[in-house]
């Protein structure tokens, strides 16, 4: 006990300096910047100091320990596993986009914020004590041992599927981690897109290849102080400015209800409404064009060459003829890629011809019946993403890592703990961001625009990140007038807010933090996965310690390239179907983690039944609905969207194990004894 | 292969130090379940309370926030907090219970 309480003691010493010495990093810089260092560098500096950091914490962590590499040791305490899962769970989505989510799309995103904290009831109390107590190392270890079947009974095919379903659902998450990863080191230090996510990845092998679980999780802690501290700033900034305190989960209540008026005299004001009509004769001119295909394309295309031409001839000025080239350029090639790009952008003029909605109004609709599926919507999708929380390999692997059961039970507690510190200030931070730019942005004059609207403007000249143009030439911003991506929000708070330039490059630090600490953890599953379950379990069970620790670097080596390589290709498909890796975690396994506690009759026959109709089901709807496979909206069953699959694929996962074990011999006596001795307690 | 730490069945040769150990099983495993079943059963009505019924607790207003966007912001990812800390708090206590139940027998 007293030899745990002094590893605890140590630990938090060593954290505590690292906090005093990024603290002393923070005021140096505000001095440097003080002094004038350019605003490159301190991007520069911000990036290099925490790649270093967090090499060498993987360097000071190495192991070739078998235990050490894939629990580290199993002797986290509880407050640090907390810590570092945290930092595992919060991703490049949560820490960039989901605060831009909620200041778009206000209530509904709010669907994010309970269903990524509601799964951790889920976790700890259906699956991660029992996971412990069973103390082996991955996850597919466990189904496969509690479900036995195939040669010799070692559970072979379940293990497959479940390292199948572990590898899938990672796979798409850190391709999209690796690729915020690139995207923040691209626009805070200005190097290309690809070396961006050659250096994350550099900072991320270096500590998971050399140490494994055990140098991941001490990375994580350092990484979760980062971005707690990278969040917390601008947040309280705004809150003091907007609230005069600098709570900003507690001030945000009163800056509700002015935002509430603020909205409302926008929707009401003349000039908005001009700006919203203008947007609507746009729509309606591109309904008109749509509906006049192909002979529209034909003339729209002698139009861009027409007016290419004229402005050549007229010796304007070249930014003029820039831009008639580049509309020519990026005038559609056939008529047929004419009708969805122009639908495409029907849409958006429609979206912004619409007055903004009341950010705290639950489900607006025109009709009870659009509002009844945006609730129905809201909670399928909360349902999803709390089961797929409570299946994402990568988190409940965390539960192997502690001294103990109840040791288990209290990190899941502070995971929560610390995920809702940042959690319960990203609504505020929305909140109060929206406030500050419908009260000071909003109405102020154009030529007397903030600096960062040109910055973040012209960082993606292709995709403005942000984009405000004098609609209706009256020389004030209009609300309306404003486009903004949702993920420039976090980062450009604290240039919103007014803050120094350090703090933007602290919030570009926090952003890099939450992509690798959740890509590392997703890279180590999947090579858990395979070299634990394929190449120890299945190909060469009388593999050495060492052979597998270095069988398991090797592996972590090439997925991690082979992942960089996926997100330097940009691609969109993959980005896009993210959200939906919750749906497919949960239908594949969930129901089988926590039926194999909970009902001792099931055996290995449902397990295979439930984990291959759960996914199946879970697939099948996806394909059937998103537009990006090939589906249509129109084949939705209840409206759900696709992305919310799960809650089809779940309850059929449920059902599929149920009958399938029903209809099958009882499981072997094995499986009885190995159900209650990780029910009893240590 | 089997986990490594204890096998299921440990080699107990007196009979009825096993039959203890089963009841004072069965007995952990009964009130665990309880408790299971009674904080899902929470967890379930706040979640579900909440989206179902956010329009009309949208008309109560809170310290500024209406009702249904505190309950999603903020109230119901504290109400799981509060879950998982008192089913962990409950489950210390339930296992030591259960080792004082196997010593005192001895």
């Amino acid at each position: 006990m007293s030899a745990k309480k002094s590893y605890f003691r140590r630990l938090a010493g060593y954290y505590a300096w690292f906090c005093v010495c990024f603290a002393g990093f923070l005021l140096a810089l505000t001095l440097l910047e003080n002094e004038g260092m350019p605003r490159l560098w301190i991007g520069h500096l911000f990036m290099f100091a925490t790649i270093v950091l967090y090499a060498t914490i993987g360097v000071v962590s190495r192991t070739s320990n078998v235990t050490e590499y894939y629990v580290a040791g199993r002797r986290v305490p509880a407050l640090f596993n907390g810590m570092a899962t945290a930092a595992d769970w919060i991703s490049a989505a949560s820490f960039i986009s989901l605060a831009g989510g909620l200041y778009l799309s206000g209530f509904d995103a709010l669907a994010y914020i309970m269903g990524w904290t509601g799964g951790y009831c889920l976790v700890a109390l259906l699956i991660a004590p029992y996971l412990r107590k069973f103390a082996q190392y991955t996850i597919p270890d466990y189904l496969a041992v509690r479900y036995g079947g195939g040669a010799g009974g070692r559970g072979g095919p379940v293990r497959a599927l479940a390292v199948g379903a572990t590898i899938i659902v990672s796979f798409v998450y850190v391709v999209a981690q690796i690729y915020a990863v690139g995207l923040i080191a691209s626009r805070f230090t200005g190097v290309d897109f690809s070396v961006g996510i050659f250096l994350g990845l550099a900072s991320i092998l270096v500590c998971s290849f050399l140490g494994g679980m055990r140098g991941i999780t001490w990375t994580q802690v350092a990484q979760y102080i980062i971005i707690l501290v990278a969040f917390l700033i601008p947040t309280m900034w705004l809150s003091v400015k907007h609230a005069d305190n600098p709570l900003p989960q507690v001030a945000y209540g009163s800056v509700l209800p002015k935002l509430a008026k603020r909205e409302a005299q926008l929707a009401a004001d003349p000039r908005e409404r001009e700006v919203r009509e203008r947007f609507r004769q746009q729509a309606a001119a591109y309904g008109v064009r749509l509906a006049a295909l192909p002979a529209s394309w034909e003339q729209g295309k002698l139009e861009a060459q027409r007016r290419l031409d004229t402005a050549r001839l007229r010796n304007v000025s070249l930014a003029d003829v820039r831009s008639a080239e580049r509309a020519l350029a990026a005038y559609p090639k056939t008529a047929d890629d004419a009708e969805p790009l122009w639908r495409e952008q029907r849409a958006r003029l429609l979206a912004r011809a619409q007055p903004p909605q009341p950010h705290a109004a639950p489900f607006p609709g025109a009709t009870q019946a659009e509002s009844n599926a945006r609730r129905n919507n809201f909670l399928a999708l909360v349902f999803c993403l709390m089961f797929g929380t409570a299946a994402l390999p990568h988190i409940l692997m965390r539960s192997y890592t502690t001294p103990s059961v109840h040791e288990t039970r209290v990190s899941v507690f502070w995971t929560l703990f610390f995920i809702l510190l940042i959690y319960l200030s990203i609504p505020a931070l929305a909140v109060l961001a929206k406030y500050d730019i419908y009260t000071s942005l909003v109405g102020s004059d154009f030529s007397s625009l903030p600096t960062w609207i040109s910055y973040w403007a012209n960082i993606d000249k292709v995709n403005p990140l942000i984009q405000v143009v004098d609609i209706n030439g009256d020389g004030l911003v209009q609300l309306a007038e404003i486009a903004i991506d949702g993920d420039v929000l976090v980062l450009a708070t604290p240039e919103i807010g007014g803050l120094p330039y350090v703090i933007s490059g602290l919030v570009a630090a926090g952003g890099l933090a939450a992509a690798l600490s959740t890509a590392d953890g997703l890279l180590l599953a999947i090579s858990n996965a395979l070299s634990h379950d394929v190449y120890y379990k299945i190909v060469d069970p009388g593999a050495s310690t060492q052979k597998r620790v270095t069988i398991s670097k090797l592996l972590l080596l090439a997925v991690a390239f082979i992942a960089a390589y996926a997100a330097s290709q940009k691609p969109a498909d993959i980005l896009s179907l993210v959200g939906a890796a919750f749906s497919l975690a949960a239908s594949a396994l969930f129901p089988a983690l926590v039926l194999g506690v909970f009902w001792k009759r099931a055996n290995h026959v449902g397990a295979i039944a439930g984990m291959v109709i759960g996914f199946m089901v879970c697939l099948y709807y996806m394909i059937r609905v998103h537009p990006m496979l090939g589906g249509r909206m129109d084949a939705a069953w209840f409206d759900i969207a696709p992305m919310s699959a799960g809650v089809f694929g779940v309850p059929a996962g449920l059902l599929a194990i149920v009958v399938a074990s029903l209809l099958s011999a009882p499981p072997a006596r094995g499986s009885d004894g190995l159900v209650d001795y990780i029910r009893a307690p240590e | 292969m089997p986990p490594e730490s204890a096998p299921p069945s440990a080699p107990e040769h007196d009979p009825q130090r096993q039959r203890r150990l089963v009841a004072a099983r069965a007995v952990h495993w009964r009130r665990t379940r309880r408790l299971t079943v009674l904080l899902m059963a929470l967890w379930l009505a706040t979640g579900f309370c909440t989206v179902f019924f956010a329009r009309e607790l949208a008309r109560v207003t809170v310290f500024g926030w209406p009702l249904s966007f505190y309950m999603a912001a903020q109230g119901a990812s504290l109400v799981c907090l509060a879950i998982i800390g008192v089913y962990a708090w409950r489950m210390r206590r339930y296992d030591r219970v259960y080792a004082r139940a196997l010593e005192g027998e001895q």
